[in-house]
């Protein structure tokens, strides 16, 4: 509205601007050919020195309503003749010979030499009245102001009416948007205004925010739900942690003691009545105590595996050198055969101290039990650099294993091999495998039967100080 | 093993008859358990101690030198009995060594900050359980000496 008011003036103004400068060229080139017919008429009666020629040439200019008077000075700068005849000679100016053209108030003024062959015989003073041209002039402006006046009315309500059915709209609709965006409610719709293309998007905005309020609805019932499933599940998991707890708790407590029972008794039929029992009672006796004492280790290993569950990975520099040596130091003194055992340099990690030792303990001491039948059982532990991390290695010439059962490795209470050919409970690589898992590392093994076998492991060295 | 309630060396509370039996064979077998009383729950143990009830005859100042308590027992548990011992200024220098099959860390950690002076696990194996009730008894009795 503003914009098209300032462009209709500008163009207005510049309009009248034009229209008053090319008047005025008009005026004066008219003026100024009226002056040279007049004095080129001039010149015989200046020649002859006849004023009545002059008087009659002048007086022509009757049917020039507009001039208002005219002179012809002489050479000397004498008035010659004078239009009107009664016009007071106190009234003229004074002759200049030199060809002039200027407005002064409501009049033009000019000057214009008389000349014949270059002789300058006199000059011609005509003053034009420009009131009659002003007043047209002025007509034509009021037209213009008029016509500005009516173009900023009809501007300022066909700018209310495209408003009114264009920005409204438009307005109503981002107001809209923001009243939603700002308190989340899809329920919200905007007002439609008119039957047009505006309306046409109002119609689809609300649309769309109907699909938006469904969606939302079913989003929110959704995680209404996923919600109440989810502490539903927490609650489950609690309830069934706190049995689980009770239950290791009531294993490590009451089902030790019947065992310690039964062995503790075996063994005081052994001390006390052995010898009535002969050598088939004693060696059954020995079987009782022997299987008493595995389910014992059963227990613990079960209950240090369950346990390991709830354990936090605590990590802190390791030097596995250090550990490796003493777990070895620890396995020989418990091995009666003669081993050979290799430690390589073994780079520092990241791990538990306790879980890791124990990874190094039960892969040591597998190791050991696995060569034991071997003349010259030899054991290495090394590492090697594998992506960034260390990946370290336990290697015997031992019994090694089937890499078709390669899957029961690794599973608790699973073993490779019977009891009576290596004794074990079938957790300890259960719970090597959890350790590194719990530090999101890796575990792997290989092997052959009769052949030995090696495991790696590798734990994640950029976890640095993290839980 | 001696009943006299007046003069006891150990005081053993266990409420199952077979490692109660266990033990007291092994601390016969070395001579440890003449002035042992064993009791079978932690009830009964606290009447001992403080001179309540059929123990009302028995003087609070004969203090046995060393109590060996279970935990898992029923009425008063030991860690129960292990609290009163500590709480009564007549009572709370006596050493105490708990004998329990738990290995359980909350245990450990339980009694020791009730003040236990030992904590025993049980083993299931029986040389190294007659090894562990010799030398506990070894040393309480014959080694250690405790305030009067």
């Amino acid at each position: 509205m503003l914009t098209s008011g300032v462009v209709l003036f500008l163009t207005f103004t510049s309009f009248l601007i034009y229209e008053v400068i090319t008047f005025r060229q008009t005026a004066v080139r008219q003026l100024s050919i009226q002056a040279k017919i007049i004095s080129s008429n001039s010149t015989a009666a200046l020649a002859f020195d006849s004023r009545e020629d002059a008087n009659e040439i002048l007086t022509a200019l009757k049917a020039e309503p507009h001039i208002v008077m005219a002179a012809i000075f002489d050479k000397e700068g004498k008035l010659f003749s004078r239009y009107p005849l009664n016009y007071p000679a106190s009234n003229l100016p004074v002759a200049s010979f030199k060809e002039t053209y200027q407005f002064e108030g409501a009049h033009l003024i000019s000057f214009e030499p008389i000349v014949q062959n270059n002789n300058v015989l006199g000059v011609l003073y005509i003053k034009s009245d420009m009131t009659a041209m002003y007043e047209r002039l002025q007509l034509y402006a009021t037209i213009a102001a008029l016509v500005l006046t009516i173009s900023f009315v009809v501007a300022y309500f066909f700018s209310n009416w495209l408003q009114r059915s264009i920005s409204w709209p438009i307005l109503s609709l981002a107001e809209t948007a923001r009243v939603i965006s700002e308190k989340k409610d899809y329920s919200v719709r905007a007002t439609k205004i008119e039957n047009n293309e505006t309306g046409l998007l109002t119609d689809a905005f609300n649309q769309m925010l109907s699909e938006i309020q469904v969606q939302n609805e079913q989003i929110q019932l959704f995680n209404q739900n996923l919600e109440t499933i989810i502490q539903k599940r927490t609650q489950d998991l609690k309830e069934a942690n706190k049995e689980m707890e009770a239950f290791s708790y009531s294993v490590s407590h009451d089902l030790r003691a019947p065992l310690r029972s039964i062995n503790g008794y075996s063994k005081i039929l052994l001390e006390d009545h052995g010898e009535q029992l002969g050598s088939q009672g004693v060696k059954t006796l020995n079987n009782i105590i022997r299987n008493g004492t595995r389910m014992g280790q059963l227990i613990d290993d079960l209950l240090n595996f369950s346990k390991l569950g709830k354990q936090s990975v605590n990590r802190v520099q390791l030097d596995m050198n250090a550990i490796a040596y003493t777990v070895c130091e620890d396995a020989k003194g418990q091995h009666t055969k003669e081993v050979d055992i290799q430690i390589n340099t073994l780079p520092v990690v990241y791990g538990d101290s306790s879980m890791m030792r124990q990874v190094m303990q039960n892969l040591v001491s597998n190791a050991l039990k696995y060569s034991q039948k071997k003349d010259k059982a030899r054991i290495e532990i090394g590492s090697y650099q594998e992506n960034e991390n260390p990946v370290f290695y336990v290697r015997d010439n031992g019994a090694g294993f089937d890499m078709q059962y390669y899957e029961k490795l690794f599973g608790v209470f699973q073993r490779l091999h019977g009891q009576n050919e290596f004794e074990g409970t079938g957790v300890g690589l259960a719970l090597v495998q959890r350790i590194i898992t719990k530090h999101q590392g890796k575990i792997w093994a290989e092997g052959k039967t009769n052949e030995g076998a090696t495991f790696y492991f590798s734990i994640p060295i950029d976890v640095g100080e993290k839980v | 093993m001696n009943n006299s309630i007046h003069d006891v060396d150990i005081l053993l509370v266990e409420d199952n008859p077979d490692d109660a039996a266990l033990v007291i064979r092994e601390l016969k077998k070395n001579r440890l358990a003449n002035n042992l009383i064993h009791l079978t729950d932690g009830a009964q143990a606290l009447d001992f101690l403080f001179c309540r009830g059929e123990f009302s005859e028995r003087k609070i100042e004969d203090k046995p030198k060393v109590i060996f308590l279970d935990l898992k027992m029923p009425k008063i548990d030991g860690l129960q009995v292990l609290h009163e011992i500590r709480a009564d200024h007549r009572t709370r220098l006596i050493p105490v060594v708990v004998m329990t099959s738990s290995k359980e860390e909350r245990d450990i950690a339980d009694t020791y900050n009730q003040g236990v002076n030992a904590y025993v696990v049980k083993p299931v194996e029986f040389d190294s359980f007659s090894k562990a009730v010799t030398e506990l008894g070894m040393f309480w009795l014959l080694v250690n000496q405790s305030p009067k």
